[in-house]
């Protein structure tokens, strides 16, 4: 037990009571400032609209874009080829704690579900759920099991990298490859992770 | 044209010392009707004496019979056969079937231990289980939460049964076990999670713990003599191994063994590769990081190490050295000489004097492998038996939250452990490879028990400016260090070759084809697609004076993770080439035995 496991289940009950509260957070559409808008690569092949409207930015504090709900989200541009911090830090940390089970790109192994699919149902709160306390689904035809990484700090001091970046795969509006463009790492990025690494 | 001697290990072998290895598994080794062991034999040859089926008739075999193991995870392994019983292994819950092969393989007993599903998700890379041993009337199945249990091979009724290691820690089991004279060795999983691996040695009766041989830390875990215990010809001196890390990082060091086992019953020494370092990043662990990435030659009894041989110090790529080592006979620079060949995941294929840790041979058993020129086999040099590691794909040297690019093999390893076959006929190895490249950035992590423990990340693509395949299927001359042929493949082969006295090779592919190609030639004879993937291993045995092929399929592994989804395309945007294709398009979960005859007439 860690403090670190307390700040992933304080994170966990400030995102419910955000879910819960949504007009005391909102920001109507209209309010959306244009230069946070996405400019996706206009070839892109697997855009899921109702996924990329829901994801849409309409606030950026220091580099961390949030949508209407106030969930964090990815902020892509120049035709697809530049991402923000977030998204890039989410795909390193991807392929490094979930890509064993969950395959590369997020697109599913034969052991574990194609999360740029789960991403289009799952809500933050309910990605951030299991994230931390796992998920069973041991019955005749299945097995599967995923470990509660409530304690493991390589993964949630990435829990927001890994649900941006996820989340810009389910909405389609990244791709399979690396990123190769992204925006600075924001001083807050850098702040937050050696706070919650611990040195 | 060099004049060899070939023998082959096991029967003659055996024959001579029946008070050497377990007589048993002599007995059961020396009738080809029957497979034993994994390996098919103690000097994993996986050469089958049965000739019924040979290369002009082995395009006529047909299915005789199939069976469904209930359960649809990635299969590894192979059934054995003893007597007219074949006992047949799943992955994760681990059911063992006894079938009656006279009776139309009626189950005669199953046994289906109770484990904890949490321990599904600390397994790295699928819940596979590479299957059982029989010896002294028991079948030994190690399952996936390390219990190591002996059943009675009629009954299906527990002898014993023994913890080897604790889940909650990430310490799991994939392996089978080595019977060895009145002892059983067996391995440990966990190198992702920081696990200081072992193996141990336990009393095949009782299942009492006789010793216990770490991979790496002080002497007296490690169990090396200083002044006796050699690595290249010169003893290993004190502290060979912690002085090589920094500080207590040893104790999360890794350097697991989940591969297979050999054993020598002449020179009584048992053979296997140790996995990699803890973390995946280098800059986190400075030193040689022995002895991960090692051959270890071991004494049965006591466990102490005779030689060991590190090929990749301080690994930067996870090229696990846990793959099969080969036991020869054979003639090297005109003298005979006790051979062990192996193929690393590095890419190269090593030949040693398994007597000594002699390296005879270490050469690129796939052309692409770059992150090394060679292994500098010059005596007198003071790099001398190290891999000389190419700048650009270092990923130490690059450092962390560096990106490097076009490592070839990738951490797949140009061969992972499907093991390979050798034919005393020809003389040749028949290898499983991979043609997978990668692009590797390591950066800082941080340890918590039963936790992944990675630090890096990682892309693979099928090997660039190649045929596009991601696999090839290889004959070695290990004497001379050559490819004699090499039939490549859509996809990675995953699955263990068998050769037989009737000069066919069989394998499986990860589309679920069974293939017999001609031993001499590698030209296919015969191809039948099962209803899943093939990550098992093929076996052969007899049944009323009829010879039969069978082969687990059940697609899955690190290969049903990594290619399931099809990997990434390097060249992106220029047109996408047929092998870069999801395996998904090809094959389904599954688990099922087939097995394979000629007609009657």
């Amino acid at each position: 037990m860690s403090a670190m496991k307390r700040n992933a289940l304080l994170g966990l009950c400030g995102a419910i009571l955000l879910g819960a509260v949504p007009v005391t957070t909102a920001v109507l559409a209209q309010d959306a400032k244009p230069e946070l808008a996405n400019k996706l690569d206009p070839n892109a092949k697997e855009i899921d609209e109702p996924v990329l409207k829901a994801a849409a930015a309409v606030k950026d504090e220091d580099g961390k874009y949030l949508d209407k709900d106030g969930h964090p989200t990815f902020h892509i541009t120049n035709d697809g080829k530049k991402v923000d911090w977030y998204t890039y830090s989410g795909y390193r940390r991807y392929h490094a704690e979930c890509h064993v089970c969950h395959g590369p790109d997020g697109m599913g192994s034969t052991y574990a579900p194609a999360l740029k699919d789960s991403l289009k149902r799952l809500s933050y709160e309910e990605f951030y759920g299991i994230l931390a306390g796992g998920k069973q689904e041991v019955n005749n035809t299945s097995n599967q099991v995923m470990p509660a990484f409530g304690d493991n700090k390589n993964v949630m001091c990435y829990a927001n990298d890994l649900y941006v970046y996820l989340r810009a795969r389910a909405a389609g509006a990244w791709g399979r490859a690396r990123p190769g463009e992204k925006e600075e790492k924001p001083e807050a990025a850098k702040t937050a992770e050696k706070e919650c690494l611990g040195g | 044209m060099r004049a060899v001697h070939l023998l082959a290990l096991g029967a003659g072998l055996a024959a001579a010392s029946p008070a050497l290895a377990n007589e048993s598994v002599l007995k059961g080794i020396a009738n080809p009707a029957e497979q034993v062991l994994q390996t098919v034999d103690y000097g994993n040859t996986r050469y089958s004496k049965l000739d019924q089926i040979n290369a002009s008739n082995v395009k006529n075999l047909q299915v005789a019979w199939t069976f469904s193991t209930g359960v649809l995870r990635g299969h590894e392994g192979a059934p054995l056969v003893v007597g007219n019983i074949m006992y047949v292994h799943t992955p994760f819950p681990n059911i063992v079937y006894a079938l009656d092969l006279d009776q139309g393989a009626k189950i005669v007993w199953k046994y289906e231990p109770k484990q904890d599903p949490s321990v599904i998700p600390v397994m790295c890379c699928d819940t596979v289980n590479r299957g059982l041993a029989y010896a002294d009337g028991a079948i030994i199945l190690h399952q996936a939460d390390t219990t190591v249990v002996s059943l009675d091979a009629k009954t299906g009724k527990v002898n014993w049964s023994v913890k080897n290691g604790d889940p909650s820690k990430g310490e799991t089991n994939t392996a089978t076990v080595l019977p060895v004279k009145d002892k059983v060795i067996v391995g440990i999983s966990g190198g992702e999670f920081g696990v200081q691996c072992h193996v141990t040695a336990y009393d095949l009766k009782s299942g009492k713990k006789v010793w216990r041989g770490y991979s790496i830390g002080p002497d007296d875990q490690i169990l090396v003599d200083p002044e006796k215990t050699t690595s290249l010809g010169k003893p290993v001196g004190k502290d060979s191994s912690v002085k090589t890390w920094e500080g207590d990082q040893w104790k999360t060091g890794g350097g697991c063994t989940w591969g297979w086992f050999s054993y020598d019953p002449k020179l009584d020494l048992f053979y296997y590769g140790s996995g990699n370092p803890s973390t995946w990043n280098p800059k986190q662990r400075p030193g040689d990081n022995k002895w991960s990435m090692t051959i270890w030659a071991r004494n049965p009894d006591t466990g102490v190490a005779k030689w060991v041989y590190q090929m990749t110090p301080h690994d930067e790529w996870d090229y696990d050295g846990i793959n099969e080592m080969i036991l020869t006979d054979q003639k090297f620079d005109g003298k005979d000489r006790p051979l062990l060949t192996h193929f690393d995941r590095n890419g190269f294929g090593y030949t040693l004097d398994r007597a000594t840790g002699e390296v005879l041979v270490a050469e690129k058993f796939d052309p692409v492998v770059n992150w090394a020129t060679k292994v500098d086999l010059d005596k007198g040099s003071k790099t001398y038996g190290r891999p000389l590691v190419v700048s650009k794909y270092s990923t130490e040297q690059n450092g962390e939250d560096v990106n490097s690019k076009g490592i070839c093999p990738a951490a797949l390893g140009t061969k992972d452990q499907q093991p390979a076959a050798f034919s005393p006929k020809t003389g040749l190895f028949y290898v499983p490879t991979n043609h997978v490249c990668m692009d590797y950035e390591p950066f800082r992590v941080t340890y918590t028990p039963g936790q992944p423990y990675v630090g890096a990340t990682l892309s693979m693509y099928p090997a660039p400016g190649s045929h596009g395949g991601m696999g090839n299927f290889i004959a070695w001359d290990n004497i001379q260090g050559k490819i004699k042929w090499s039939n490549p493949e859509q996809f990675s082969v995953w699955s263990g070759a068998l050769a037989t006295a009737g000069d066919v090779v069989f394998y499986g592919t990860l589309e679920g084809y069974l293939k017999a190609v001609d031993s001499k030639t590698g030209k296919e004879l015969y191809k039948f697609k099962t209803p899943s993937g093939i990550i098992g291993n093929v076996m052969t045995y007899e049944n009323k004076g009829k010879q039969y092929i069978a082969v687990l399929s059940g697609v899955g592994g690190w290969a049903g993770i990594g290619l399931a989804a099809g990997l990434t395309d390097p060249n992106a945007g220029l047109g996408a080439v047929g092998g870069y294709a999801a395996l998904s398009s090809y094959t389904n979960l599954g688990g099922q035995l087939t097995v394979f005859s000629l007609p009657n007439n």
